[in-house]
C-alpha cells in the first residue's frame, strides 16, 4: 500500500511541477508589469526603482529561484494592484470556490448515483431515455450561455432569483450551483449506467437475487458498490474541469471566488497573486488525485496489487 | 469480436434473416450503405442535415451578406425580430444596429474555422502519437502518457487564458491551444486501442513476415482504431466549440470586428433585459449545432461498428439506448 501510494505521488507530482513552472515562465512573457503601473511619464530611473523593488530587473532564473525560496517560508509576495500579500487575496478567495465546487460535486455525485442506478436497473425504460437526454444536453451546452438563461428567466423575468452577487441566503447558490452542476452530472450519469449494467448482469447479482434480495439492496448492496469505482476517478477528473467552469461562472455572477481572481490577476498582469492562485489550485488537484487514489486502493484490492512494483 | 449476444438477436430479427436468403448469401455480403442507415435513423438524418447546413453556410455564407455583419446603422438601434425590415432584419438588429442574422452567418464562419482545423490538428498528431506509443510500449508508452497526464491534469481554459494572453488572441493562436489541449483524448484513445490490437494474431503475423512496424501501424491497427477515433472527434468537435465560445464570451478568444457566436453571446449580456435576442440567438445556434454532433457522433460508432451495424437496420424502440464514446473521453 505504501509503495503504491509513493509511486502515485510521484508521477501525480510531475503535472505540478510543470504546471508552476509553466505559468512562473508565460506570466513573465504577459508583458512588463511596469508599463502598466507606472504612469507614461515616469522617467527612466523611477521605472527602474519599481523594478528594483519588485525583482523584474533580475533574469527569469534569479527570478525563479527567489520565487522559489520564498515559497518555501511561505512567502508569496504582494500583489502589485492592491499592495495586500498575495497569500492573504489568495486564501480569501479560495473557500468560496471551494465551497462551490463542493456542493456541485456532492449534488452531483449522489444524483448521478440515484438517475443512473435506476436506468440501468431497467434499460430503455423511460428513466433511462431521460438520463440519455441529459448526458447529450451536458455535454453540448454552453455553460455560459446557460448562466446567462437562468439569469433572463429565473433573475429579470420571474424576478425569483437574484442576477448576481453573495449576499442573501439558499437563493444566490441556485444559479452558480445550477450552472456548474449539469456538466458534471451529466458525464456521471453516464459513467454510473454504464459500469452498473455491467456489474447488474454479475453472477454475484444474481446469486443475490435468488437469495430473495429485494431489488433495492440488489442495486444499493451489491452493485453499486462494484461499480462505484470508475465512477471515482471520472469524478476525480470532473472536478479538475469544474476550474473551467468556475471561471465563467464566478465572472458571471460576480463571485470573488479563485476563477475570477485569476482572469484578474492575468489581465492587469499581477504576477504574484497568480502564481499563488495557480499554486493552491495545482496542490489542490494533486491532493485530489491522491485522494482518488487512496480511495480506489481502499474499495478496490486488486488497484493495490495489479500495478507492477 | 462479434459479442454472441447481438449475433443471436440478431438473428432473430427479420432483417437479418432475410439477409440469409439465397440471392443475398453471397460469401460478401455488402454492407448497407451508409446514407440509407442514417435514412433510417431520424434523429441522425436530422442532425446531419443541421450540420450539413451549419457547414454550407459557414462556408458561402459570407459571400452573399457583404459587409452587413459589421455595416453599423444607428437609426435601426436595438429592432426587435420582425418581418417589417427585410431578410436581414428578421433577427433583430444590435446595439449598433448590426443585422443579427448576418452577424450570425459571419459568425459560423469564424467558429467553424476555428473548430475544424483544431479538432482535425489534435486528431492526426493524437491518433498518430498515441497508436506509436502503444504499439511500441516502453520508454516511448511512458513519456506519451505522462506528457498526456500534465496537459489533461490542468483545468484547460486557465491554460488557454494564460497563453493566448502571452500571445495575443488570434484565432490561429485559438486553434493551436485548442490543438495541444485536445491532444491527449486522442493519444489516449488511440494508445488503448493500439495496446490491444498489438497482440493480435494478425499484427503478430505481419511482424513474422517482417512488415516495418510503421506499415504495420498504417495498415492493420489504424483501420481498426479509426472509427471509434472518429466518434471521439465528432464529439470533441462540441467541446471545442464550447471552448472557443467561452474564450470569446471571457473577451479573450475571437477579437472584434471578428465576430463568433459567443462573443455575439457576450456583446448581447448587458442589453438581456431591453433586447434579448442578440445574446439568445447565438446561443441557440451553439446549441443546435453542438447537440447535432453530439447525435450524429452516437450513429457514428454504431455505423462504423461492423459488430454493431445491424443495429440501426431495426426500429428504434428495440435498440437499446446507448452513450455514444465512453462518457470519460468528454468528461
Amino acid at each position: 500500500m505504501t509503495s503504491f501510494l509513493g509511486r502515485r505521488i510521484v508521477s501525480s507530482a510531475i503535472p505540478l511541477v510543470f504546471v508552476v513552472l509553466g505559468v512562473f515562465c508565460l506570466a513573465r512573457l504577459t508583458g512588463n508589469p511596469v508599463d502598466l503601473y507606472l504612469p507614461l511619464s515616469a522617467t527612466s530611473q523611477q521605472r527602474a526603482e519599481f523594478s528594483a523593488a519588485h525583482g523584474f530587473d533580475d533574469s527569469i532564473p534569479v527570478q525563479l529561484w527567489d520565487y522559489l525560496t520564498q515559497a518555501a517560508q511561505f512567502d508569496f509576495g504582494t500583489s502589485l494592484r492592491t499592495g495586500q500579500s498575495a497569500a492573504t487575496m489568495v486564501l480569501d478567495a479560495f473557500p468560496v470556490t471551494l465551497q462551490l465546487a463542493g456542493v456541485t460535486m456532492l449534488l452531483a455525485i449522489l444524483g448521478a448515483l440515484l438517475v443512473g442506478s435506476l436506468a440501468a436497473y431497467r434499460p430503455n425504460s423511460l428513466i433511462d431515455r431521460i438520463a440519455g437526454l441529459l448526458s447529450m444536453i451536458a455535454a453540448s451546452i454552453p455553460d455560459f450561455w446557460f448562466a446567462i438563461m437562468g439569469v433572463l428567466v429565473f433573475g429579470v423575468g420571474l424576478d425569483w432569483l437574484p442576477t448576481s452577487g453573495t449576499l442573501g441566503g439558499a437563493e444566490v447558490w441556485v444559479l452558480p450551483i445550477a450552472t456548474l452542476v449539469i456538466r458534471p452530472f451529466g458525464v456521471l450519469v453516464q459513467v454510473v449506467r454504464g459500469s452498473m449494467v455491467g456489474a447488474l448482469s454479475a453472477p454475484y447479482v444474481k446469486v443475490a437475487r435468488s437469495k430473495g434480495a429485494g431489488a433495492g439492496r440488489v442495486v444499493f448492496g451489491h452493485a453499486l458498490r462494484n461499480a462505484v469505482t470508475p465512477v471515482l476517478t471520472v469524478a476525480g477528473d470532473l472536478t479538475v474541469g469544474l476550474v473551467n467552469g468556475a471561471v465563467i461562472v464566478e465572472t458571471i455572477f460576480g463571485w470573488p471566488g479563485i476563477g475570477k481572481l485569476m482572469i484578474d490577476s492575468i489581465l492587469q498582469r499581477d504576477f504574484a497573486v497568480l502564481q499563488a492562485a495557480v499554486l493552491i489550485t495545482a496542490v489542490t488537484i494533486f491532493a485530489l488525485n491522491i485522494l482518488v487514489d487512496v480511495c480506489h486502493a481502499l474499495i478496490d484490492p486488486r488497484v493495490r496489487q495489479a500495478v507492477p512494483a | 469480436m462479434t459479442d454472441p449476444a447481438d449475433r443471436s438477436s440478431g438473428d432473430t430479427t427479420p432483417e437479418a434473416t432475410s439477409v440469409a436468403t439465397p440471392e443475398a448469401a453471397s460469401p460478401r455480403t455488402r454492407p448497407p450503405r451508409w446514407w440509407l442507415l442514417l435514412g433510417r435513423d431520424r434523429g441522425a438524418a436530422v442532425a446531419a442535415v443541421i450540420l450539413g447546413l451549419v457547414f454550407l453556410i459557414a462556408l458561402v455564407g459570407r459571400l452573399f451578406i457583404g459587409d452587413r455583419a459589421i455595416r453599423q446603422d444607428l437609426k435601426a438601434s436595438l429592432r426587435p425580430p420582425s418581418f417589417d425590415h427585410g431578410f436581414y432584419g428578421l433577427l433583430g438588429t444590435d446595439v449598433l444596429g448590426r443585422s443579427v442574422l448576418a452577424r450570425l452567418i459571419e459568425a459560423a464562419g469564424t467558429t467553424l474555422y476555428v473548430a475544424v482545423p483544431a479538432v482535425l490538428c489534435s486528431l492526426l498528431i493524437g491518433s498518430a502519437l498515441g497508436m506509436w506509443a502503444g504499439y511500441h510500449g516502453g520508454w516511448r508508452e511512458n513519456i506519451a502518457m505522462r506528457t498526456a497526464d500534465v496537459i489533461l491534469s490542468f483545468p484547460s481554459l486557465l491554460i488557454a487564458v494564460v497563453v493566448l494572453y502571452v500571445f495575443s488572441p488570434s484565432a490561429l493562436n485559438i486553434v493551436l491551444i485548442l490543438a495541444v489541449a485536445r491532444i491527449p483524448v486522442y493519444l489516449r484513445t488511440a494508445r488503448a486501442e493500439s495496446a490491444e490490437l498489438r497482440s493480435r494474431l494478425f499484427v503478430d503475423a505481419a511482424r513474422t513476415f517482417g512488415t516495418p512496424s510503421r506499415n504495420i501501424i498504417y495498415r492493420h491497427i489504424l483501420p481498426i482504431a479509426l472509427p471509434t477515433l472518429l466518434t471521439v472527434a465528432t464529439l470533441d468537435f462540441c467541446f471545442v466549440m464550447l471552448t472557443e465560445s467561452s474564450l470569446s464570451f471571457l473577451g479573450i478568444g475571437i477579437q472584434p470586428p471578428d465576430v463568433s457566436w459567443g462573443l455575439m453571446v457576450a456583446q448581447g449580456r448587458q442589453y438581456l433585459q431591453t433586447a434579448w435576442w442578440i445574446a439568445v440567438l447565438p446561443g441557440i445556434a451553439i446549441v443546435l449545432t453542438t447537440v447535432s454532433a453530439t447525435v450524429l457522433a452516437a450513429w457514428v460508432r454504431l455505423a462504423t461498428d461492423p459488430a454493431q451495424r445491424w443495429r440501426l437496420t431495426l426500429p428504434k424502440k428495440r435498440r437499446g439506448a446507448r452513450a455514444a464514446v465512453s462518457p470519460e473521453v468528454i468528461a
